[in-house]
């Protein structure tokens, strides 16, 4: 079983299909979970506390903004921790601010530097895509340490 | 910082005890009901919290249980039940609407996805059927080849 992370991180479509073929996907639900669940930490809506900003400093620059810097706390070890990768390149569900953008641009920029397999795609917007879209998933699981190959 | 938290003990909110998992199952089934799905939950896993939804179910847990729980509801229609992680556990009041007003943050990115997911039952299920899987590939997208310097004097040019 290989980590594989996933780009959008809220994906349920990458999400499901990781989990499906047998890897385990690294979303944004699994770093938001390790922060719900530490005991100590209350700083609601995320359990973000001032230390994470800091945190970020190891993936952007001090200047960059405090959101992105915050961001990164969460994907930045699960990016260093991923075996495998897949970017979703159109996905405009992750649409947002200049702290989700641009953590956006770096987490995809990130990936692209560590020398793990990568598989992009785009959004299926037809039946025939969606077949290609699966099967292309499929594959590029299987090849991966550990893949179900059925 | 709550009371129980800083005295090291059980966090003060409920659901979020480590070792317990969220996760959502959404269901685009003609056959199958979010209701359906839930009757099925409860008599498969009865100790684990199960919240029906009009997309599916959220069900949170000890992660062994939701483990076999989503495993067990997948078999009900493996094409067409989806499941996704989730940080916070269902209610939380951080999350939850009931208290926020307005939609939950991440339902639009859920129905979005919501949208294309038939397309993605197709795929699943042309993995079935061996001559729809041998349909072209979605090829990857290169990033990483260099310019090449004809397209680069072309560039020039256009500019």
């Amino acid at each position: 079983m290989a980590k594989v992370y996933i780009y959008p991180g809220t994906s349920l479509i990458l999400s499901d299909l990781v989990a499906r073929f047998g890897h385990q996907p690294l979303g944004s639900a699994l770093a938001v979970r390790e922060r719900v669940q530490t005991p100590g930490l209350d700083s609601p809506p995320l359990q973000i506390t001032p230390e994470d900003p800091k945190k970020g400093l190891r993936y952007a620059a001090v200047e960059v903004p405090s959101g992105v810097r915050g961001r990164m706390s969460l994907f930045g070890p699960q990016i260093e921790e991923a075996e495998a990768g897949i970017i979703i390149s159109d996905a405009d569900l992750s649409f947002g601010c200049m702290g989700c953008a641009r953590t956006n641009e770096l987490v995809q920029f990130l990936l692209h530097r560590r020398d793990i397999p990568l598989l992009e795609l785009d959004y299926p917007c037809n039946d025939e895509e969606g077949v290609r879209f699966v099967a292309a998933i499929k594959e590029f699981l299987s090849s991966l340490p550990g893949g179900v190959s059925t | 910082m709550s009371e129980a938290a800083s005295a090291g003990g059980l966090p003060a909110r409920p659901g979020v005890r480590p070792g317990t998992a969220t996760k959502y199952v959404f269901v685009d089934s003609p056959d199958l009901t979010a209701a359906d799905l839930a009757l099925r939950a409860y008599e498969i896993a009865p100790a684990a919290q199960i919240k029906e939804t009009c997309f599916g179910l959220m069900i949170n847990g000890l992660e062994a249980d939701v483990e076999r729980l989503v495993k067990a509801l997948r078999a009900l229609d493996p094409d067409r039940i989806f499941v996704k992680d989730r940080g916070f556990p269902p209610g939380d009041e951080r999350r939850c609407r009931a208290n926020l007003g307005g939609a939950r943050p991440g339902f639009y990115g859920h129905e979005n996805e919501m949208r294309l997911i038939r397309y993605i039952s197709s795929g699943l299920r042309a993995l079935r059927d061996p001559k729809k899987a041998d349909l072209l590939r979605a090829k990857p997208k290169k990033h990483d080849e260099p310019l090449s310097p004809d397209r680069l004097r072309e560039l020039i040019e256009e500019s």
